[in-house]
């Protein structure tokens, strides 16, 4: 187990070093100093000078070759020591560290997403049950039909014809806002219901895949019942490709629904993160994608690792 | 390509009617605005008629006309092309791209594959949408923006799949013996091994692209995609505030296109997928 774990620990550096370079070369080579933003269009070339040699966009980009200077005195590395510090810049929006403006979405975004994705994966799980028990069948065949009706709805029309009908229309939420428990039911019910296709199909296929399995005949001749079997045996087994599928959207609970978020007021990471895309201030853009993507790379290690201790295959294999 | 469409179901086969006449609506689409662009003139679908604002659908104007009087219409069929060239032309990107990263990891293996497959998990890594929209904003808020955020980062699905199968294929006879032949890599990943994989690219193309027209439509919406041209999402995000006061027939139209669209597209995936690949056929029945 320990030697798994090592070899999983190592197996972080080279993607961390991947995701670092590609943010960087996105947002600080391609995307370049945000004088101009930051000072406006009417700034002066020695200003914008000033701005870039303040901070440090007048350093060489990956690293530095000349004489005299350290090897590692470049934007890169600079970039690499500020994440590592915790320190993502300042909102060009907001004039405030950009760590102080994501802190404050956190929670908002949670409140969301955590509800949509436990109700989410429940009534998916449960109809993608039921189709396995009840295969061929004309539930198993109208819940198919209507998954693949959920997936082709474009997501920003569930939101705002969810918005427009039942809030403006029927009046049975409120339209915007996030002052109690209430004002979440709506987005997150909208944002059940706009993944429930794709999870209905995943779940239904993880469930199949196991159900034709020796074992499932076994205990059917030992003289369970179905539902025993579906429930213990069945469910059991495909927990391992549903775990990894519903692990794979822990970040996304934290960086939070971009459009939810910002149509119903709720003042989570997604809101923020849409409010900076339309403002290009991308020192916050850029935080939320590195810090998405190096949670991603957590989440995945921690589910790797559960995987080990719990079969002994992945940690042998 | 006959016995495909003779293996297509009914349904199949309707799908791929459909999605034969939006590509003609786009088609069109495509020749009118090259035509007015050649000519200098306002194409129809961005021509404002003061007079004849919000007018519901009539036989002048099928779906209506919008806050501007423009054509409800002539827009869709617009949007019908934009939605073409992202689906397509986002493919252009991504599956070269994973082919090519796919045949070499799975051809090769050892450190040409470790390489592939840290560039599949660092660019899978990265929080999907606000990344696109990141770099669609950077490259320059329009449709080449939103062609390399698509393109650049939905590639990594292709690969993943092209590798797997090309894995599998590497130590087959036909690839030993054209090892024994002497021919080249190249050749033999090609002419050899792609054409025995290409099903799958055919399965991905359809897969990816009412994905790609659906992400379009979202950040279009959101004002970063397409500008000056009528896309689905810049309709949508136009439709939406008369929506309250009743407009009702450009957002119904643009949805309707939409849905249609990406159902049929949808569909039709799940057939080629049952029908060119046998592995998942026999777990399905």
């Amino acid at each position: 187990m320990l030697r798994y774990i090592v070899r999983r620990l190592l197996e972080l550096i080279p993607t961390t070093i991947g995701i670092l370079v590609l943010t960087f070369v996105l947002f600080n080579v391609v995307g370049g100093s945000s004088a101009e933003v930051v000072l406006g269009k009417n700034a002066t070339k020695a200003s914008i000078e000033a701005f870039n040699k303040r901070y440090g966009y007048d350093k060489p980009l990956i690293v530095n070759t000349k004489s005299g200077e350290s090897f590692f005195d470049s934007q890169f590395f600079h970039f690499v020591a500020n994440v590592a510090k915790g320190e993502f810049g300042v909102s060009t929006e907001h004039r405030e560290p950009v760590l102080d403006v994501l802190k404050r979405g956190v929670g908002p975004s949670l409140s969301l997403t955590v509800p949509m994705l436990v109700g989410g994966t429940l009534l998916g799980l449960s109809l993608a049950l039921g189709c396995a028990a009840l295969r061929g069948s004309a539930f198993d065949r109208s819940v198919l039909v209507m998954s693949t009706v959920l997936m082709s709805v474009n997501y920003v029309v569930w939101v705002l014809a969810g918005q427009f009908f039942l809030a403006f229309k029927m009046r049975l939420f409120p339209v915007w806002g996030y002052e109690s428990a209430f004002y979440i039911v709506l987005p997150a019910m909208i944002g059940v219901l706009s993944s429930l296709g794709v999870d209905i199909r995943f779940f239904r296929t993880a469930v199949l895949d196991e159900i034709y399995k020796p074992y499932v005949r076994t205990a059917r001749a030992k003289g369970l019942s179905r539902t025993k079997i579906l429930v213990k045996h069945v469910l059991r087994n495909s927990l391992i490709p549903i775990i990894t599928f519903i692990s794979l959207s822990i970040p996304y609970l934290f960086t939070g629904s971009l459009l939810l978020e910002t149509f119903f007021g709720i003042p989570g990471l997604g809101s923020v993160s849409l409010n900076a895309i339309n403002s290009a201030d991308l020192a916050v853009v850029r935080a939320v994608v590195l810090l998405g993507a190096l949670l991603y790379q957590v989440v995945n290690l921690v589910t790797d690792l559960a995987y080990a201790a719990l079969d002994p295959r992945v940690r042998l294999g | 390509m006959k016995s495909l469409w003779n293996r297509l179901s009914v349904g199949g086969k309707l799908c791929l009617v459909v999605i034969a006449a939006y590509f003609l609506c786009a088609a069109w689409g495509g020749i009118r605005s090259a035509r007015a662009r050649w000519a200098d003139a306002t194409p129809s679908y961005n021509v404002v008629d003061e007079n004849a604002r919000y007018q519901p659908p009539s036989a002048e104007h099928w779906m209506g006309t919008d806050n501007l009087g423009r054509d409800v219409s002539a827009r869709l069929v617009q949007g019908a092309w934009i939605s073409f060239q992202v689906g397509i032309g986002t493919s252009l990107i991504a599956i070269p791209l994973g082919v090519l990263l796919g045949l070499l990891g799975g051809y090769f293996g050892g450190k040409v594959d470790s390489i592939v497959v840290w560039l599949c998990a660092t660019v899978a890594s990265m929080p999907g949408l606000l990344f696109i929209l990141a770099i669609s904003l950077i490259a320059g808020k329009g449709i080449l923006g939103i062609l390399l955020g698509i393109g650049l980062t939905t590639w990594v699905g292709v690969c993943r799949t092209i590798r797997a199968e090309v894995m599998k294929h590497r130590d087959r006879a036909y690839v030993q013996a054209a090892r024994v032949l002497g021919y080249s890599h190249l050749r033999i990943m090609f002419r050899h091994i792609l054409p025995n994989v290409a099903h799958l690219i055919l399965i991905q193309f359809s897969i990816r692209f009412p994905g790609s027209v659906s992400t379009e439509v979202f950040i279009s919406f959101l004002g970063i995609g397409v500008q000056g041209e009528p896309s689905w999402g810049v309709m949508i995000n136009n439709a939406r505030l008369r929506l309250w006061q009743g407009i009702w027939w450009e957002m119904t139209a643009v949805t309707c296109a939409i849905f249609i669209l990406v159902l049929v597209f949808n569909h039709l995936a799940d057939e080629l997928r049952d029908i060119l690949d046998p592995a998942l056929r026999n777990e399905r029945n």
